[in-house]
């Protein structure tokens, strides 16, 4: 008896203490891509260990993110790919924070090496269905792509005008097992954020162009997008988050933002 | 004593809204489901979203159509079933009827770990092994597909289906079984014969627990199945009932019919799973009457 | 005859290789996932929380999570769930109350996770955030029916006569209930316990929504009010979404320990409690 009383004491207070500490003012929230996975956890990480004040980041997808923003659920927002104007007319603004590659991927026991933005377009639409018609070898091409919703599956669908038209074999719901599956499978392709890309796959070159820092910055590798903050135009943000927003577009973090493997916009 | 009667009737009053809390439970989820999963249904229309072939909830004139989730969350249970049911089955007369006690003993215990394991761990191990083995053995293009997510739900439903088969036939009288070696029986005929025929509405409960687990299964699934919106084939990659809500969850937007129409999808597998149970109980009740 | 003989002899085949099968499954589970995850597990693993910076991944955060999750899990399930099976044992003389009560428990232990994650993001996430806490909630609703029927077969199997002598001899109802009744559930509310913390331990698909997935590193209180993942949630997330798979079998192996231990500690407990009534 006196065990049940004390439970529902414990359970009573474990309420009551919640409802207490329910507001963390010092916390940055932000939201969105999960592209930005890598980037965002540094500089939160080297923000964190510089100031104190922690940033918390919920990936749930660029859509999701600007959403999030919008609603107020979130102080930053983040997309792997420009607002859209209908976005813009809402009030939100973006600010770019880095500009991403995104690799097209194949296992690497593929001989191909090289494919052009139209081939690729022709390969994602079915029209090609064989690696040997792009020179590799006679076996099946595996159509691995990303989940409806995904910024990266978006800027690679605008990038090669095959929006709605691709023909996933898998549809993943996230950059690391995009990666992880093209590595098991010797005849499968891929798209996968450039800065996630592990040496357990092979990166293809673009019409001839390596995927690279300078090749991003100067435009010749086509198939990136740009990694945007989005923020209220008419709302500040508090104070912690505009700490938070001018610390990861100062030119001190482009450090860490190359670090995480992207392009830092300044 | 006034007091005393008050208070008695205060505990008794607590006690009863305690009691009704799982009530509350269900109602609670019933409506919720319902309320979240009409307006969406209401605009795409109940047939086509029932029956519509094609699901594209994205593009930019978007296809809310569920059948090809709707008959891989069949497919997919009825091939569980017909891999796990007889292998269970076997496995449950064996360890009820014929093993030692020791035998029995570890193979319990064995089959009490396969039910505790994780279901994440059970779609790493097929994501690892299953899925790169069926490509190789059946030279596919590609392994995750419908074919993986059967042999790990059946695997997934083993353990159910092994126990309550085994605690069905555990409860057949023993008279039954002596009168039939009597007759000259042997052992085994005895067991299908007579102990399974009697404890067949208990090993029917077992299958049915075994379809509510399998169409109800979601992260497993999700890691061997490659989730694209096709209709079932036993080689492609496939999107179930309880995949198709996780795959997309996070990346919808609250308000949106793409979100909406995902909690309709959660109310057409909710309907699902209330008419297993209802099945369930049938069983369940005639065996007891028994 | 020789139909017979055919029939005895694939009956007999059939039970022994599909008992042998079983066997051979779980062992290679077993050997699996150990084998792959043994090795993963350092001191650096288990006390550290991941770093971007030093691209170190550490499950300390998810351990931790796990363990606020189960304790305020349990702490709200216990007197719900004995509560229910008080009143069905003890009060309810409504068989048709009864049935319904039952009936919803039933129902309530046949739905799948994910419907569970679902509803619990509609009730408990949207109302007071992404947090460990709404996952607890979630959580609390998929245990009562375990707590409740494992208390209600223990509460069945206190002597009737208990109850009539304290009655005899005066006693309140509520005094019965408090004297003899509850001391007669211990080994159910410690069963159903069990079950329950094996229960948590396993599910991701009702946390996912609810609970989130942050490895941040933070105390009971703020850890309850925050997003954060359980160690099965972080296998997902570490096995699916970021292909760590040493760190996913790490993870796996820790589970299938726990989960043996679980069953262990089950069956000790049952085996314990059966002798004492023996006596």
């Amino acid at each position: 008896m006196k065990k049940i009383i004390s439970l529902l004491t414990v359970a009573v207070l474990l309420v009551y203490a919640l409802t207490g500490c329910g507001g963390n003012k010092e916390a940055v929230a932000t939201d969105g891509s999960t592209s930005m996975n890598k980037v965002i956890g540094a500089l939160g990480e080297a923000f964190e260990n510089e100031t104190g004040i922690t940033v918390t980041y919920n990936a749930t997808g660029s859509g999701a993110g600007i959403q999030a923003v919008q609603e107020g659920r979130c102080d930053i927002g983040l997309a792997s790919r420009n607002l859209k104007d209908e976005e813009k007319a809402k009030g939100l603004e973006g600010t770019i924070l880095a500009f991403d590659g995104i690799a097209i991927i194949v296992n690497p026991n593929n001989p191909v090496s090289d494919l052009d933005v139209e081939t690729i377009a022709k390969i994602y639409t079915g029209e090609i269905k064989n690696w040997k018609e792009v020179g590799g070898n006679d076996a099946e091409i595996v159509l691995i792509g990303r989940e409806a919703g995904s910024g990266t599956r978006d800027g690679f669908e605008d990038i090669t005008d095959t929006k709605d038209k691709c023909d996933y074999r898998q549809e993943l719901t996230s950059t690391g097992d995009v990666i992880t599956t093209v590595a098991s499978n010797p005849g499968a392709i891929g798209y996968a954020s450039l800065a996630s890309v592990k040496d357990t796959v092979k990166a293809l070159t673009v019409g001839g162009v390596v995927a690279s820092e300078e090749t991003i910055k100067d435009g010749s590798y086509v198939v990136q997008r740009p990694f945007v903050l989005v923020t209220k135009k008419d709302a500040t943000l508090s104070e912690s988050a505009q700490k938070f927003f001018d610390y990861i577009t100062s030119k001190a973090a482009n450090e860490i933002i190359s670090g995480a493997g992207v392009v830092p916009a300044k | 004593m006034k007091k005393n009667r008050l208070f008695e009737n205060i505990v008794h009053g607590i006690f009863l809204i305690l009691g009704l809390i799982t009530v509350g439970c269900v109602l609670l989820i019933t409506v919720y489901l319902i309320i979240t999963g009409i307006p969406a249904i209401k605009e795409i229309g109940l047939f086509n979203f029932l029956f519509g072939k094609e699901w594209a909830s994205t593009a930019a004139e978007p296809k809310y159509g569920i059948l090809p989730f709707i008959l891989t969350s069949v497919y997919g249970t009825a091939g569980a079933i017909l891999i796990g049911v007889p292998i269970g089955f076997f496995t449950a007369v064996y360890l009820s009827k014929v093993a030692n006690k020791k035998v029995r003993a570890v193979i319990e215990a064995a089959v009490n770990l396969l039910a505790g394991i994780p279901s994440v761990v059970y779609g790493l191990v097929g994501m690892l092994v299953l899925v790169p083995a069926i490509r190789e053995i059946f030279n596919v293009p590609d392994g995750a597909s419908l074919l993986a997510a059967i042999i790990v739900l059946a695997i997934m439903i083993l353990p159910n289906i092994i126990k309550v088969s085994i605690t069905a036939l555990d409860a057949v009288p023993k008279e039954y079984e002596d009168a039939s070696l009597a007759l000259g029986a042997t052992p085994t005929e005895t067991f299908f014969k007579v102990s399974v025929p009697a404890a067949k509405s208990g090993i029917a409960a077992a299958v049915v627990l075994g379809v509510g687990r399998a169409i109800g299964e979601a992260m497993a699934v999700m890691m061997v199945a490659g989730n694209v919106a096709n209709m079932p084939s036993l080689f492609e990659s496939v999107r179930f009932l309880t995949t198709a809500v996780a795959s997309e969850m996070a990346y919808s937007s609250p308000g949106s019919l793409q979100r909406n129409a995902l909690f309709s999808i959660a109310l057409v597998l909710f309907l699902f799973i209330m008419l297993i149970n209802a099945t369930l109980n049938f069983f369940l009740k005639r065996n007891k009457e028994k | 005859m020789n139909k017979r003989k055919f029939y005895i002899g694939f009956t007999r085949g059939a039970m022994i290789v599909c008992t042998a099968l079983t066997a051979a499954l779980v062992l290679f589970l077993l050997v699996y996932v150990l084998v792959n995850g043994i090795p993963n597990i350092t001191w650096e693993l288990l006390s550290t929380k991941p770093s971007y910076l030093h691209d170190r991944i550490g499950i300390l955060p998810d351990i931790l999570n796990t363990v606020y999750i189960v304790l305020a899990t349990l702490v709200i399930v216990l007197p719900l769930g004995v509560g229910a099976a008080i009143y069905l044992t003890e009060y309810a003389k409504n068989k048709r109350i009864v049935a319904i009560i039952e009936y919803a428990a039933e129902t309530l232990s046949g739905i799948p996770s994910i419907i569970y994650g679902l509803v619990g993001m509609l009730l408990f996430s949207n109302n007071f955030g992404t947090s460990l806490l709404a996952g607890a909630l979630t959580l609390v609703i998929m245990n009562l029916p375990t707590v409740m029927r494992t208390t209600q077969e223990s509460l069945k199997t206190v002597p009737q006569s208990y109850r009539e002598g304290a009655f005899g001899l005066g006693a309140g109802k509520w005094r019965v209930i408090r004297t003899v009744v509850l001391p007669g559930c211990v080994d159910g509310v410690i069963t159903g316990c069990i079950l329950s913390v094996g229960r948590i331990l396993g599910e991701s698909a009702a946390l996912l929504f609810t609970a989130g997935f942050a490895h941040a590193l933070n105390g009971i209180f703020t850890g309850l009010t925050s997003p954060g993942a359980t160690l099965t949630v972080a296998l997902y997330v570490y096995a699916k979404e970021e292909g760590e798979f040493g760190v996913a079998f790490a993870i796996a192996a820790i589970l299938m320990i726990l989960t043996l231990l679980i069953n262990l500690s089950a069956t000790l407990v049952g085996k314990y409690f059966a002798k004492r009534r023996n006596i």
